[in-house]
């Protein structure tokens, strides 16, 4: 298996960066894409994050201010890659100031019971 | 022919105090429009908190006013983002969005066209979705297009039962002079 390098993409409305020496992926901004194929980039981040050896991956959203449900979904996606890979913990950062967040990041942790859900 | 499914508010009050936003379809592809969603829902969020003043002597007025910016822009771009998508392509008709204020709620209502052929899928997915518990079928879409590479969560309207205890209703209408085009309206009702 290849390690990821860290990488990131990066547009005007938000950003996608992966920090391989914490093993976090971290989502910043706006993400209102239309469908999966404008999402694609992202998800391909995604899915070699989803890979990585690591005991485990966590998944910073606290400065991520709007989430479609297309990026759900894709999120979603994730928290259940990682879910396959059994031994890989995994963390999930939200923001108590970012009302979505309270009100939807709970379904990540339905999807994936050990999930660690933390605040801030 | 009129078919009523779920929540739909045939006789709603008449609120004074709504806005309306309508769009052409023009020649311009969808992704380029795209941007407008979100935009559109920032905006009616926005407008909308001007009826919601903040009060400075309540420390959870802050907290109320944010949370109910954040629906509505949420539910705004998610009903705005159905409509363009599902738009039919050969339709002229506009699509607009509006949103009502009610004492103790907000509406939503969004129209657009769609092409008579997928009027009975659409018909079965509002089945299901009035008919199964949201939390179950919630997950059940997430497991099932993790599987594959399908288009479309089908999350939108789950998400807005689920996580905003929005109550969502369709109406279905012919268009007249017009045989291959079904009129959409989505009625979604959320409490405040």
């Amino acid at each position: 298996m290849t390690e990821p390098a860290s990488q990131e993409i990066r547009t005007d409305d938000y950003s996608v960066t992966y920090d391989d020496a914490t093993k976090t992926v971290a989502c910043q901004g706006s993400l209102r894409l239309s469908d999966m194929a404008e999402y694609k980039p992202i998800v391909e981040l995604l899915e070699r994050v989803s890979e990585v050896e690591a005991d485990g991956i966590t998944l910073d959203l606290t400065e991520l201010e709007f989430l479609n449900s297309s990026g759900i979904s894709m999120l979603s996606k994730f928290v259940i890659r990682v879910r396959h890979r059994k031994t890989v913990m995994m963390s999930v950062r939200g923001s108590q100031t970012i009302p979505w967040q309270g009100k939807s990041l709970k379904n990540l942790q339905r999807l994936m019971p050990t999930l660690d859900l933390q605040w801030s | 022919m009129t078919r009523v499914f779920g929540h739909y508010c045939e006789r709603l009050p008449d609120s004074p105090e709504f806005l309306i936003i309508g769009f052409s379809p023009g020649s311009i592809p969808l992704r380029q429009r795209w941007r407008n969603n979100g935009l559109s829902a920032d905006f009616m969020a926005d407008y909308l908190m001007t009826f919601f003043p903040d009060d400075e002597s309540e420390e959870s007025s802050a907290q109320r006013q944010a949370e109910i910016k954040s629906a509505v822009s949420y539910i705004a771009n998610e009903l705005l983002e159905n409509a363009m998508k599902f738009n039919d392509a050969n339709s002229n008709l506009p699509i607009g969005i509006e949103l009502q204020l009610h004492e103790g709620s907000l509406t939503f209502v969004t129209r657009n066209t769609i092409s008579r052929e997928v009027v009975s899928e659409f018909e079965r997915y509002i089945e299901r979705l009035t008919s199964c518990d949201p939390q179950e079928l919630y997950i059940e879409q997430i497991e099932k297009s993790a599987l594959g590479d399908g288009n479309g969560s089908g999350l939108g309207y789950l998400t807005m039962m689920n996580d905003y205890a929005a109550q969502l209703g369709w109406k279905f209408e012919s268009i007249e002079g017009d045989e291959g085009l079904v009129a959409i309206s989505t009625m979604v009702r959320l409490p405040v």
